[in-house]
C-alpha cells in the first residue's frame, strides 16, 4: 500500500516497554493536507504513537515513512527539521520569554550553534512572527510573557511555535484540553485552516470537536487499531460502541 | 549600537559593567600595594572559571563539578613552558641531566618525556592554554550529552574526573613534578615574570583578558544562544523538538567553559608562579562553584565578584581562624543556595527594584503631601539645627 498519496506511512509499528506493549502492530496511513484524529480511551497508547513517530520513544518493531525517508533509528531534532512538528500533552512553552520571543526562537533560522550566536531579527523574521501570532489570536499579545497566558492561549502558541517551522506534519496531543467552548471553536477554525497545506494528526477525546474537525479518525485501543474511516463509520462500528460502552 | 545593546540589555547594567572596570582596573591598582594587587589577580584568575559556570550552570543548568581539572590544564600547560625556559642546561648544570626540569632529574629522568617536547614552543603553549581544554571537555561533553547524561550524574561524573587527574599528576612526580607541582618559575621569553613592573604588567593583562571574556559572556547570553541556553535548561524537550540539536549545544558551552577555565589558569601560573595538584582536584573544583553560587551564578559580573570577595574573606579570616574558614565558607554556601538562589548580583538586584519601588513611592507621599506643610516642616528642620549643634 504505497500510495505516493500518503506523506506517512506507519506500518506494523510496536513498542513494549519491560514486556508490556504499549503499541503493538499499529498501522497508519496520512493523506496530504488531511485532519485524521486518533481517539481511543486512556491508556490506549495514543500519546506513545505520536512518541515514536518524532523519535522521543524508540520503536521496537515496524516502519515510520515520511516521504519514503525512514524515521526510524532518526534523532529528534532532524526528524524536526526534515518537517514533522509536534506538540505535546500539556503545553510546553517558554514561560519567561515574550510570546514574540517563543515565536522567535521557532523560527527554522540559525539552529546551529553557530546560526544562534550571529542570528540577527530580520524584517522577514519578524514578518513570519507577526503572521503566526495573527494566526493563532495572539497578535495583541507580542510582548506578553509565555507565562502568564491563559492556558487556552498557551496551546495556542505552542501551535503557533510548531506553524513558525512550517513543517508538513503537525502532530497535536489533545489540543483543546482545559479549554472553553468558544475557545474550541476557534481552534476548530484554526486545525481547519492549518491543514490546507499540511497534514494534521489530532489525538482528541472530545467527540463533537473530533466531528467538526476530523477528514478521517483511527480509533486506538490497548496498543492496536480497533476501527478507521469517517467519523461516521467509525461510530457506527460495533467494536468501537463496545470499548466505548465497557468504559 | 546593536552590538552595545546586545551587551547591555539596560542602562543598569551598563552602569554597574563600568563601575566594575572602574574597580578592577584604576581603584584597586592605585590602593593596593602590588603584594596585594597580586592577590587580587591571582583571584581573578579564578573569575575566568566562574564566567564558565554562569554560562554551564547558571544560564544551561548543567552543574560541572571538575571546572578544577580545566584550570589545570590551562595552568600546566603554561607553567610546562616556563619550566622549560627556566631548565635551560646552564643553570641546571649541576644536575645529572641538565637541561631538563629539576623534579625529573630527581627521579632519575634522564630525557624530556616526549609530550613535553611541543611546550618548548611558546606559540604551541599558549594556543594550548585554552585549546586542550576546550578540546578534552568537547570530548567528555559529547559523550555524555549524547547520552542525555545530566544533572547529579554530570556532576558525579566531573567530580570523579577531577579526582583521577589530580591523583595522575600528583602520583606521577617524573613527568608532572608532582605534589610539589612545577615551582621555581622565573622567566617568559627572557622578560622576568617576577618583578614588581612584570607583576603590574601582567595584572593588566589578566584584567584585560578577563574583561574580554566577560563581554563574551555577556554578548552570548544575549544572542539567540543565550535564549536557547535558558530554554534547554527549562524546556528540553520542547527545544529539542524545535529542531535544535540539544547536546551539541551543550557540548559547546561545556567547552567555552572549559577554555575560559583554562585561559585562567595561565594566568594563575603567570602571576603567582607555579602550579600544583591541589589547584586541580575535587576542592578547587567545588570552590569555584561556590564564588560563583556566593557572586551569582546568573551574572557574569557578580559570579568574578564572588571569586574576590570569598577569596579576601578566606584570606582575612584563616589568618586568624585557620580551621574554621572551611565550615564557614560550607555554611556561607548552603545560605546563599538555601535563601539567595541568584547570590550577591540577584540581592542587589533585588534591592535595586526595591529602591526603584521605594522611591516611586517616596514621590508619591510628596505630592499627597502639602507642598505647605512640607516646607514649613523642612525649614523647621533647619532651624533646629544649629541649636542642637550648638552646645
Ligand atoms: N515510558 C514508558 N514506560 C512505561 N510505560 C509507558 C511509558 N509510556 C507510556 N507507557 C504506558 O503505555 C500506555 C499508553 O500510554 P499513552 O500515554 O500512550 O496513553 P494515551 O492513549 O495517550 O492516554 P491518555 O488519553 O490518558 O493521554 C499506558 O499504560 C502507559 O502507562
Ligand atoms: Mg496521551
Amino acid at each position: 500500500m504505497s500510495d505516493r498519496n500518503f506523506v506517512l506511512e506507519v506500518e506494523d509499528l510496536g513498542v513494549s516497554f519491560d514486556g508490556f506493549k504499549a503499541v503493538d502492530g499499529f498501522n497508519f496511513y496520512l493523506n496530504r493536507n488531511s485532519v485524521h484524529v486518533i481517539i481511543g480511551p486512556n491508556g490506549a497508547g495514543k500519546t506513545t504513537v505520536l512518541d515514536l513517530i518524532c523519535g522521543k520513544t524508540r520503536a521496537t518493531s515496524g516502519s515510520i515513512r515520511f516521504k519514503d525517508r525512514e524515521l526510524r533509528g532518526t534523532r529528534e531534532y532532524k526528524i524536526v527539521r526534515l518537517g514533522v512538528g509536534r506538540k505535546f500533552q500539556n503545553p510546553s512553552i517558554y514561560e519567561n520569554l515574550t510570546v514574540l520571543e517563543n515565536l522567535e526562537l521557532s523560527h527554522p533560522t540559525g539552529r546551529g550553534v553557530f546560526g544562534c550566536l550571529f542570528f540577527r531579527r530580520t524584517p522577514e523574521i519578524m514578518g513570519k512572527c507577526l503572521e503566526i501570532a495573527e494566526q493563532i489570536g495572539l497578535a495583541d499579545k507580542l510582548d506578553t510573557e509565555g507565562g502568564i497566558l491563559s492556558h487556552g492561549q498557551k496551546q495556542w502558541l505552542e501551535i503557533g511555535m510548531l506553524l513558525m517551522q512550517n513543517p508538513e506534519v503537525i502532530m497535536l496531543d489533545e489540543p483543546v484540553a482545559g479549554m472553553s467552548v468558544r475557545e474550541r471553536q476557534e481552534t476548530s477554525q484554526l486545525i481547519r485552516k492549518i491543514s490546507q497545506n499540511r497534514s494534521v494528526i489530532v489525538i482528541e477525546h472530545d467527540m463533537e470537536f473530533v466531528k467538526e474537525i476530523a477528514d478521517r479518525v483511527t480509533v486506538m485501543h490497548m496498543g492496536k487499531v480497533i476501527s478507521e474511516g469517517s467519523m461516521e463509520t467509525v461510530q457506527n462500528d460495533p467494536k468501537v460502541i463496545e470499548v466505548y460502552i465497557g468504559h | 549600537m546593536i552590538f552595545f545593546r546586545t551587551l547591555f540589555k539596560t542602562k543598569g547594567e551598563a552602569i554597574s559593567f563600568a563601575v566594575f572596570v572602574a574597580l578592577i582596573a584604576i581603584i584597586l591598582p592605585l590602593a593596593l600595594p602590588i603584594f596585594r594587587l597580586n592577590l587580587v589577580g591571582k583571584y581573578l584568575s579564578y573569575g575566568f572559571v566562574a564566567i564558565g559556570l554562569v554560562l554551564l550552570w547558571g544560564r544551561c543548568g548543567i552543574l560541572s563539578l571538575g571546572q578544577g581539572v580545566f584550570f589545570g590544564l590551562g595552568g600546566y600547560c603554561m607553567a610546562m613552558f616556563l619550566k622549560l625556559e627556566a631548565s635551560d642546561p646552564v643553570s641546571t648544570s649541576i644536575q645529572t641531566t641538565p637541561g631538563i626540569p629539576d623534579f625529573m632529574d630527581w627521579n632519575q629522568i634522564t630525557q624530556l618525556p616526549w609530550f613535553w617536547e611541543p611546550f618548548k614552543s611558546f606559540t604551541f603553549a599558549s594556543c594550548a592554554v585554552f585549546l586542550l581544554p576546550g578540546l578534552i571537555a568537547f570530548i567528555i561533553g559529547w559523550a555524555m550529552f549524547r547520552r542525555r547524561v545530566g544533572g547529579v550524574y554530570f556532576a558525579i561524573i566531573t567530580q570523579a574526573i577531577a579526582l583521577i587527574l589530580s591523583l595522575g599528576i600528583d602520583g606521577n612526580q617524573g613527568f608532572t613534578g608532582g605534589r610539589n607541582g612545577i615551582t621555581d618559575l622565573k622567566t617568559l621569553l627572557g622578560w622576568d615574570i617576577r618583578t614588581t613592573g612584570a607583576q603590574y604588567t601582567l595584572y593588566f593583562l589578566c584584567v584585560f583578558l578577563l574583561l574580554a571574556s566577560a563581554l563574551l559572556a555577556k554578548y552570548i547570553i544575549n544572542t539567540r544562544f543565550g535564549r536557547v541556553l535558558m530554554a534547554m535548561r527549562d524546556r528540553e524537550d520542547r527545544v529539542r523538538f524545535s529542531g535544535y540539536d540539544v547536546a551539541m549545544c551543550r557540548t559547546f558551552v561545556f567547552a567555552l567553559a572549559a577554555m575560559l577555565s583554562g585561559l585562567g589558569g595561565a594566568l594563575f601560573v603567570l602571576q603567582v608562579g607555579f602550579m600544583s595538584p591541589s589547584l586541580v582536584g575535587i576542592i578547587p573544583s567545588i570552590e569555584m562553584v561556590i564564588f560563583t553560587a556566593v557572586g551569582g551564578r546568573l551574572s557574569v559580573i557578580g559570579a568574578i565578584l564572588g571569586c574576590l570577595i570569598v577569596n579576601f574573606g578566606k584570606t582575612a579570616f584563616s589568618e586568624a581562624y585557620p580551621d574554621a574558614w572551611l565550615y564557614l565558607m560550607g555554611g556561607t554556601f548552603i545560605a546563599v543556595v538555601m535563601f539567595f538562589p541568584d547570590g550577591l548580583a540577584g540581592i542587589l538586584d533585588k534591592s535595586g527594584t526595591l529602591k526603584a519601588k521605594l522611591s516611586t513611592l517616596g514621590t508619591g507621599l510628596m505630592k499627597k503631601l502639602k507642598p505647605a506643610e512640607s516646607a514649613e516642616k523642612a525649614s523647621a528642620a533647619v532651624a533646629e539645627i544649629p541649636k542642637t549643634a550648638e552646645p
